[in-house]
């Protein structure tokens, strides 16, 4: 497990939603997807983004926990949460800065993503990175990746203020050391007949295009 | 230090470096000491006051109430440390703040407090929607337990004793701090069931443990991610305690009281261990289970309160309660999720976990060049 990280290009994800079914076959959580598989703006964009736990070094989810439910293993694996301990209060739903503890509602739990403990526990890739078919959610060797792309896996983000690291990576231009979260330029900015839109980039597949409203 | 490390035997320096340790952790948890005292204090009143200054004290059962005390001692300063914590506190305090406003409608109070009381810690329903098999598991180790734990400290403690009728030595008188409260004849089933109550626990415990330790041992997400220290350990104390109380029963039932000396010892020790281990492992979660019952009542606030909605897609997504409270929760904890300038400056917590998620994807997109 040592030398093998995970590394995720979002931008790579075509949507085929492979990893989300194989996400329900982890033995820790069998049945339950937790992976997300996001829409980025539905009605102008076929853009998808797949997002895994990140495994923060320190994690927010697990500080803002009230009943100590969430623990971080020592090869830095932010576990889901205790099932004796959880109450189910969403705190870490709401705190996670990434979005990705699901709240069990009816059960009093939260779940997410563990890296497919039981897999990479003991060498094996995590489901999604087994099944996704561009490469888009990678697990293995970093020289191997490093390789293989010209972008550059960093693993600090920073929100606002917050400086976030994780375990798990996220491919970014090669001259970059972090991938800065801009909300303010992201933000809805228009609205066009009654659906909002958010800032258009040129060319890319998410942009929020006036062509796809045009009669 | 170095002048206490230079005296004495070998012992000297590590038992010196110890007790510097305790004195500082002491120090620095003042509080967690002074409700672990408390705590402490309170059994041991009660146990003096309870059975009217030691008359009705069992001195066979001594060391169990000493070690109920110090128990107790450890788990009010285990629950005061946690309920330090920043997200803890919140929910205790907003849990008090409930229960206290609701004192102007004391009828919907309790409503709410039974409702919630049943289900998180009688009916245990979350448990059943998870699995029926751990939903009886774990009735049968929470119920008899609790069961165990209702007759014994009672008993420990010389709350409750039995006493013979003065000239008709077939029939009993239970007395509760030392009023009589009932009586029977020792031949009735009411007597059978009085006296075998802690081993109808102690089969409802065996039948609970074995259950889990099936689970534990077969369910491959479990072996996963279980440890043997927070998973196992509790479940072979309880073991213990209940199959060595039960051997007690039957060596005085079947054996004549063959061993029952050393059994006895041994079923102290298991009980001492048991008592210690509650308040540093998984089985503190019965007392954190208690903001479970906050949360309860926080949700249903929140639900009917003012709703918060997502900075960029306007939907409702939390309670305003909810965002505002962990707001101040992460400002405790250190942590700074605010952006944009002075002037217009943004809370991250004002955005839903979904946009969370695309906008992660579109500055990963914009990085990136795609």
């Amino acid at each position: 497990m040592s030398r093998l990280e995970f590394f995720i290009d979002q931008s790579r994800c075509i949507g085929c939603q492979a990893c989300v079914q194989a996400c329900g076959e982890c033995d820790t959580h069998r049945g339950t997807s937790m992976i997300h598989l996001e829409y980025v703006h539905r009605p102008t964009g076929v853009q998808t983004a797949p997002m895994v736990c990140m495994h923060c070094e320190d994690p927010t989810c697990a500080k803002v926990c009230p009943a100590d439910a969430i623990k971080k293993d020592d090869n830095g694996v932010v576990l889901s949460a205790a099932k004796p301990r959880c109450v189910g209060c969403s705190n870490c739903v709401l705190g996670c800065p990434f979005g990705v503890p699901k709240m069990q509602v009816s059960i009093d739990l939260m779940m997410k993503c563990d890296m497919c403990y039981d897999r990479t526990s003991v060498g094996k890739k995590p489901m999604c990175a087994t099944v996704c078919p561009s490469e888009a959610l990678y697990f293995g060797e970093r020289e191997t990746l490093e390789r293989k792309r010209r972008e550059k896996p960093v693993n600090e983000f920073k929100f606002g203020q917050q400086t976030v690291r994780t375990k798990v990576n996220m491919m970014t231009s090669s001259e970059k050391d972090s991938i800065p979260i801009d909300v303010a330029e992201l933000m809805a900015h228009e609205t066009v007949q009654g659906e909002t839109l958010w800032e258009a980039r040129e060319g890319a597949p998410d942009a929020a295009s006036f062509a796809v409203w045009d009669d | 230090m170095s002048e206490l490390h230079k005296s004495g035997s070998p012992c000297g320096p590590l038992f010196a470096e110890l007790c510097h340790r305790y004195v500082l952790m002491a120090l620095k948890n003042l509080r967690a000491v002074i409700a672990g005292s408390f705590l402490g204090g309170i059994v041991l009143l009660g146990i003096v006051i309870g059975s009217l200054g030691g008359i009705h004290f069992d001195a066979e059962l001594t060391f169990y109430a000493i070690g109920s005390i110090l128990a107790a001692s450890a788990i009010g300063y285990r629950f005061a440390l946690w309920a330090e914590r920043p997200p803890t506190r919140r929910y205790l305090s907003r849990g008090y703040q409930f229960l206290r406003e609701g004192r102007q409608r004391p009828k919907k109070t309790i409503k709410r407090s039974l409702s919630i009381g049943t289900e998180k810690f009688v009916g245990q329903g979350f448990i059943r929607r998870r699995s029926i098999f751990r939903w009886i598991m774990h009735l049968c180790l929470s119920g008899g337990c609790t069961l165990a734990f209702a007759v014994t400290f009672p008993l420990v403690f010389g709350w409750v004793h039995f006493q013979p009728f003065l000239g008709d030595a077939t029939r009993y008188e239970v007395r509760v701090l030392g009023v009589a409260v009932d009586s029977f004849s020792v031949h009735s089933s009411k007597a059978w069931l009085m006296f075998n109550l802690l081993n109808i626990a102690g089969v409802i415990v065996v039948v609970g443990v074995v259950m889990a330790l099936y689970r534990r041992l077969t369910d491959p997400g479990e072996r996963a991610t279980q440890s043997f220290s927070e998973d196992f350990v509790p479940l072979l104390l309880i073991m213990a305690v209940a199959t060595t109380g039960l051997a007690l029963t039957v060596s005085y039932k079947w054996f004549g009281g063959d061993a029952h000396g050393i059994l006895a010892i041994i079923h102290l020790i298991c009980v001492l261990g048991l008592l210690f281990y509650i308040p540093f492992g998984k089985l503190f979660h019965m007392f954190q289970r208690i903001c479970s019952f906050c949360v309860g009542w926080y949700k249903q606030e929140g639900a009917a309160g003012i709703q918060a909605h997502c900075a960029r897609c306007s939907q409702p997504f939390a309670s305003r309660m909810h965002i505002d409270d962990l707001k101040v929760v992460l400002d405790q904890l250190g942590f700074d999720y605010r952006y944009g300038t002075d002037a217009e400056a943004g809370h991250y917590q004002e955005i839903c976990p979904a946009c969370r998620r695309r906008l992660i994807a579109l500055n990963q997109g914009q990085a990136i060049g795609r």
